[in-house]
């Protein structure tokens, strides 16, 4: 009953509306008509088998691809709203503060982890440099700015515990370390939603501990939204309040990780069922849908 | 201990066995290898007829030289390099303590830069010193501006531009240019002729946006192309092949460089000379290049800077992090170009004449060469690159007494390539990233640490 409660009062405010989105190419529809809606301050994991479209979604929200249809809303919290369809790709961070990490993971590599921090906060450093000319004269504004840069930078070092290692090339860190430079340099962009593709792949069990602990900080501590992809379920269904599932473009279910995990589709989904369980299956998903058409009137 | 001294004796015959027979293998090959292209050679004798020539001398002096290196090689500099590994093997590095000099590397260069032209005019005298100031002084830096320039394309921004000198021949026709039709005077016209370069670096940023890599390159290539053949083709504005002559001097707060009255010369009460206007040259084309390391190295530390560099590392990355890549990478172009429109302004005042000639898709190369082998993004590696590259070739003017060994028709100019290439190649297999490969971060918490060149990208466009 609680949970109920709760996920109706954040039903009143989604962050971030996907409408009807559909991206096609050439022949393949990779995303046929999908919709969700991702609620301010909560976790939501998108989830689906390999190739179900779930990167393409992300690359959509975030403007890597244009999508051939439908339409994507970002509500901020002062109550602007952005189209993300419509933004060309560096605009969707620099001014709907959505920021995103990469599933193969893309540091600046020839960079140390602070310079990777103080790279990701350009627009805020530009503008109090006076794009470049006052900081060139030795205005004291930017000398000002980048110290309260370096601050943050610190901060998210500390969270991320990588203090030690600022002044090393991010491409010496180990795998796990990298992972988690990667989301400190995201929130460095002041996002508002996070998305995180895949952020645990490759990270053994305590690495991914940490991992959750992170990101649960991140949202306590600064009320950001997260969106994440992920194949593991444990970070799933420990972390996320709202798990989107998605095959074959289509979404497939959407609820708490609870209801997630017991639904006979998912569950099909990731497990295959034997050729006479079909029929069984498909009775058990025509009753709860049934159910859901009811309790939806 | 007897025993041990045994075998080190004769472990150095076994050593000195294996050395004789390599040598004698490798004298083998040469010969097997000359024997046909030094040994003989085809001639025409005085009926027109086809005869060979036979040339054992000289086909032996092949064989021994080959053998006596490959004898020294096994001998003596392979064990010498095995022991020398062996010995830091096994010996912990030791954080060397930084010798005053390489503390202070820059300060105490751009002090004998300083001090440079007096020391020769002491040395070889008014008169003498006039080839070392301009052959050595002014090429060299002038070079060191225009890779200086190129840097923060090619080695921050990872854009691979091999059309730059476009910008030089831009720079340096503004200049002959504005200053023949309008009479207006070189300090007006320094920093105009750098803005019309920032202009048609933007103009040549816009088209190749998109393109990365390879594209890249050879769009650039033939903007420069383009910018040469302009240059050559719109007679009535250029004089076409003919070049440009007679471009006014630069002045000294409107002191004049000349045999007049009211003169540089006159005015100081010394004896008339074209030195004393090369050596103004020097110091100007010296403070040009201080402010484009100036302004480089504190671009770097702001967040364009910053952006250039992580351009280089990885765009996808930077678009996600709301950096707007369009103006980042079209600073970028209009900065390098920038630069070498100031430093082309400069080679009309100092040359007095400008053609297409001088703007030829090898000064390109060479520049790009100079920052490759420097270092990307190093402006220190970059100096002594071009000081080796342009020096270099300008001391191949200097060794007179080749002559004396490889008869009097030798002109060691004419090999300034192939030394130019074989240099080349040493470089990079001694070091692959140049002379200086790591890169030094511009933000720290703790302690500076340079970063070492295998970390680094080169950029794909």
């Amino acid at each position: 009953m609680a949970l109920e409660t709760t996920t109706m009062t954040m039903t009143q405010d989604p962050i971030l509306k996907v409408e009807h989105l559909s991206m096609r190419f050439g022949g393949l529809m990779a995303i046929n008509d999908f919709s969700f809606e991702a609620y301010r301050g909560d976790i939501t994991a998108l989830i689906g088998p390999n190739g179900a479209g779930k990167t393409t979604v992300f690359n959509c929200i975030t403007g890597f691809y244009k999508p051939t249809m439908g339409m994507i809303t970002m509500k901020q919290k002062s109550g602007k709203e952005y189209l993300l369809e419509r933004l060309p790709d560096f605009e969707i961070t620099k001014h709907a503060k959505v920021a995103r990490t990469f599933q193969n993971i893309r540091m600046f590599s020839g960079m140390t982890v602070l310079e990777n921090l103080l790279v990701a906060q350009h627009n805020k450093l530009m503008l109090a440099s006076g794009y470049t000319v006052l900081g060139l004269l030795g205005f004291p504004a930017y000398r000002q700015a980048s110290r309260e840069a370096t601050e943050l930078a610190k901060h998210w070092l500390e969270k991320a515990s990588l203090i030690d290692r600022a002044d090393d090339p991010a491409g010496d860190l180990p795998y796990g370390a990298q992972r988690r430079l990667e989301i400190a340099r995201a929130m460095c962009t002041g996002p508002e939603l996070l998305c995180l593709d895949e952020p645990a792949a490759g990270l053994n069990p305590r690495e991914s501990h940490a991992l959750n602990e992170l990101l649960q900080g991140i949202r306590s501590d600064t009320g950001t939204s997260i969106l994440l992809i992920e194949h593991d379920m444990s970070v799933v269904m420990e972390i996320s309040d709202h798990v989107v599932v998605l095959e074959y473009g289509q979404k497939i279910s959407d609820g708490t990780p609870d209801f997630v995990k017991n639904d006979p589709r998912v569950i099909a989904a990731y497990l295959g069922v034997e050729d006479e369980e079909v029929e069984q299956v498909i009775e058990q998903i025509e009753e709860i849908e049934g159910g859901q058409g009811g309790t939806k009137q | 201990m007897a025993n041990i001294a045994s075998t080190t004796a004769s472990a150095g015959t076994e050593v000195t066995a294996r050395a004789l027979r390599e040598s004698v293998f490798a004298g083998l090959i040469t010969l097997g290898l000359f024997v046909l292209f030094v040994g003989l050679k085809t001639d025409q004798n005085i009926r027109n007829e086809l005869i060979l020539t036979q040339r054992w001398g000289l086909l032996a002096i092949f064989v021994i030289i080959a053998m006596v290196g490959r004898f020294l090689m096994v001998a003596y500099v392979q064990p010498r390099l095995a022991q020398r590994k062996a010995a830091k093997a096994a010996a912990p590095e030791v954080a060397k303590e930084e010798s005053f000099f390489s503390r202070n590397f820059s300060t105490i260069a751009i002090l004998a830069l300083i001090l440079y032209p007096p020391v020769i005019v002491a040395l070889t005298g008014v008169q003498g010193s006039l080839k070392w100031v301009d052959n050595f002084g002014i090429q060299i830096l002038i070079y060191v501006m225009l890779a200086w320039g190129l840097n923060i394309v090619v080695g921050l921004a990872g854009l691979l531009d091999l059309g730059y000198v476009a910008f030089y021949a831009v720079g340096a026709y503004s200049y002959a240019l504005l200053s023949t039709y309008l009479g207006l005077s070189f300090w007006v016209l320094l920093p105009v002729a750098g803005l019309l370069a920032a202009c048609w670096g933007v103009v040549l940023g816009f088209p190749v946006l998109r393109l990365r890599g390879d594209y890249l390159a050879i769009v650039t290539l033939a903007f420069g192309e383009i910018i040469r053949l302009v240059l050559i083709n719109w007679t009535e504005v250029t004089k076409g092949t003919f070049g440009v002559s007679g471009i006014a001097k630069a002045t000294l707060f409107g002191i004049k460089f000349d045999a007049s009255k009211d003169g540089f010369a006159a005015l100081m009460g010394l004896p008339i000379s074209s030195v004393y206007y090369k050596i103004f040259l020097f110091y100007l084309i010296l403070g040009l290049c201080l402010i484009t390391a100036f302004v480089t190295i504190r671009m770097r530390r702001m967040p364009i800077g910053r952006a250039w560099e992580a351009l280089r590392e990885d765009e996808i990355a930077c678009k996600s992090l709301g950096i707007n890549t369009v103006t980042t990478k079209l600073t970028a172009f209009a900065m390098g170009a920038m630069f070498g429109g100031i430093a082309g302004s400069f080679f009309a005042v100092r040359q007095g004449f400008v053609s297409p000639e001088s703007f030829v898709f090898l000064e390109s190369a060479v520049i790009l060469a100079i920052v490759v082998l420097g270092g990307m993004g190093s402006l220190t590696g970059i100096a002594i690159a071009a000081i080796v590259m342009i020096g270099g070739t300008e001391i191949l003017r200097e060794l007179d007494f080749l002559k004396a060994v490889f008869g009097p028709n030798f002109t060691p100019e004419l090999y300034r390539m192939l030394i130019f290439g074989l240099a080349m190649v040493v470089v990079m297999v001694w070091k692959p990233r140049g002379f200086v490969g790591s890169r030094e971060p511009t933000a720290f918490l703790r302690e500076r640490k340079a970063v070492s060149g295998s970390f680094t990208k080169e950029g794909h466009g």
